[in-house]
């Protein structure tokens, strides 16, 4: 994980639920390069065709709320989002997206300092969310370091692996 | 009881604390929990990829896994036939056991419950996001995704953040007509859908003593609806009762503290209290019903199903202001029961031909049009009333259609009159 994250923000409104991100007749997808050719359809059309690697997410409040479903941050990923920052998240896509290695950020008040095609300037340690454009800012509680790692690690599967790999061999988990 | 904090400790602090192996835990705090049982649906079939690759070979303990197809059973698509696939050979591999498969099946929160797979003082995991349910069990049941699944299948754990808690404090008692489903619709326009998001909400005062542990199952399983971790409601002798012949493993109650510290405590007077509607496009988007039935909302299908509401005591309640009735000329009314052993009852009872005579479809068990990607989804601009429990844009199928959620009561008289209806004036 980067330290300083910087990419072109889309913007979505506030309680964009999971059914908005991927609806429901998508759920027996599990290609995640199938899935993206569908993420936000409801929400934002144009973004499965427009966005490009290392966009990033900036939301309303209860970003992602409504289902458990990983398809939602997984064609995220898949398109390769940047980041995903929100006034505030549904507590299942958080940790989704953190699990998938996707940096992951509430930081209140971001939704008001941007439109669609500024450039956010996102730094993790200090927790500051800037835009590029206007020079305005927000400031977040930096992630737990729990959740630091995590992310530092790629996602909970390389985590989860490092630490069964350590058991195997005897020593204490890292 | 009190200890060094000086204030006594929630009940989902309490089974936190249980599950961490602390002697107590605050909110906010990250802990590692043990988790009591973990159950996967469909979406399990996304775990098993991040479970090889983690390196993972066995699950930690195969007795404390359920798996409950239900989202598209028997399989309606051949990407939902894969899934199945995917989890009946993995299930073979890693000698899971209890799998509930096409002709056992049920929505997976109603499997557990009825089967005592989730008791007082679990920690309980699900691949859903109403997993929440199962809090009525004095439990801390949450959702999670695939991927956390797989590290909970590998390892036996998760990491949580110890949840603040919101007391829902109810008293009073239910006017005919007025149904448990109606408390949560109001507790949801109250604290709405942001309003318990990452805590829990636990559910307190004799109405909810009162409750029977399938209306329990209703108020916690909109929880989820309003953002928490879990909805919990302290275990009591209809707790033990309910789980008397099929607890799975051994039980911890625990209750709240007298002196426990909430964040917010919400006090709710049921006597007088309307039943309630959720209108498009959110679940917090809460009416009294009344006003709404002064719109003549005409529908173009009826649905009584889903975790929230599909077990034989609301199934019993549809029936009985169905029967000699008849679902009104141009309303599809869909009935589709929480469970195989519901389904049973239902034809045992002779539910099922009260709906089918009254024009009705009855399906084998399912999540069936909850949530729009199986069966009876919507076209645009058409409008439903259901019993279940979401009703955001998309969520049943057209992304312009429009759902009202209520409950079992309120559908049938709605499927009856062709338009939102209050079940009172048939009682």
């Amino acid at each position: 994980m980067k330290d300083v994250i910087e990419g072109r923000v889309w913007t979505l409104g506030a309680d964009v639920d999971t059914d908005q991100i991927i609806s429901g007749k998508y759920l027996t997808i599990i290609d995640p390069d199938e899935l993206k050719k569908h993420v936000f359809e409801i929400a934002l059309p144009e973004f499965a065709h427009e966005a490009r690697a290392g966009d990033i997410i900036v939301a309303d409040e209860n970003f992602a709320c409504g289902s458990s479903r990983e398809h939602a941050p997984q064609a995220m990923r898949a398109i390769g989002v940047g980041a995903v920052v929100a006034d505030s998240f549904a507590r299942i896509f958080y940790r989704n997206a953190i699990n998938l290695g996707i940096p992951t950020v509430e930081a209140r008040g971001v939704h008001a300092i941007f439109e669609k095609g500024d450039t956010a300037r996102i730094e993790m340690t200090s927790g500051r969310v800037t835009n590029l454009r206007t020079g305005a800012s927000v400031s977040f509680p930096p992630l737990p370091h729990h959740l630091l790692d995590l992310l530092e690690a790629g996602g909970l599967v390389e985590k989860v692996r490092r630490e069964l790999e350590a058991r195997a061999a005897g020593g204490s988990p890292p | 009881m009190s200890d060094a904090r000086g204030h006594g400790a929630t009940l989902a602090e309490k089974v936190l604390s249980r599950a961490s192996g602390l002697d107590h835990v605050v909110p906010g705090q990250i802990v590692e929990g043990s988790v009591d049982l973990a159950m996967m649906h469909e979406q399990g079939a996304q775990t098993v990829a991040p479970f090889h690759q983690m390196g993972a070979v066995k699950v930690w303990d195969p007795d404390r896994v359920v798996i409950a197809i239900d989202h598209w059973v028997p399989a309606s698509t051949e990407g939902a036939a894969v899934l199945h696939r995917i989890l009946r050979k993995f299930a073979a591999e890693t000698g899971l056991t209890h799998f509930y498969d096409v002709g056992r099946h049920g929505i997976c929160h109603q499997i557990l419950a009825e089967n005592g797979w989730v008791v007082p003082g679990d920690l309980a995991v699900g691949t859903d996001s109403h997993t929440n349910m199962l809090g009525a069990m004095g439990s801390v049941s949450a959702g999670i995704g695939p991927t956390e699944m797989a590290a909970v299948l590998a390892l036996g754990r998760l990491w949580l953040k110890v949840p603040p808690t919101i007391q829902v404090r109810v008293r009073g008692s239910f006017g005919k007509g007025v149904t448990a489903k109606d408390l949560v619709l109001r507790v949801l326009g109250e604290v709405r859908t942001t309003g318990a998001t990452y805590k829990a909400v636990e559910f307190t005062g004799p109405t909810i003593r009162g409750l029977s542990m399938p209306e329990r199952f209703t108020i916690c399983n909109m929880t989820t609806e309003m953002g928490a971790k879990t909805g919990i409601v302290g275990p009591d002798e209809k707790t033990f009762e309910y789980l008397a012949k099929t607890a799975k493993h051994p039980m911890h109650p625990m209750t709240a503290d007298s002196d426990a510290q909430y964040e917010r405590t919400i006090d709710i007077a049921v006597d007088g209290m309307p039943p309630m509607v959720a209108c498009p496009y959110s679940p917090d988007n809460v009416r009294p019903l009344t006003d709404v039935v002064r719109e003549h909302v005409k529908v173009d299908q009826v649905f009584l199903g889903s975790c929230t509401n599909a077990r034989i005591e609301d199934l019993r309640e549809g029936a009985a202001l169905m029967k000699g009735r008849k679902v009104a000329h141009g309303v599809r009314f869909i009935v589709s029961p929480a469970s195989t052993p519901i389904y049973d009852q239902c034809l045992h009872e002779g539910i099922i031909e009260t709906f089918t005579d009254a024009g009705a479809v009855f399906t084998n068990s399912s999540c069936s049009a909850c949530f729009g990607g199986n069966m009876g989804i919507l076209a645009p601009d058409e409008v439903c009333a259901s019993s279940s429990n979401r009703n955001f844009p998309g969520r049943m199928g057209a992304k312009e259609a429009r759902i009202y959620l209520m409950s079992p009561a309120a559908v049938v008289a709605t499927a009856i009159k062709g338009e939102i209806a209050d079940p009172r004036e048939l009682l």
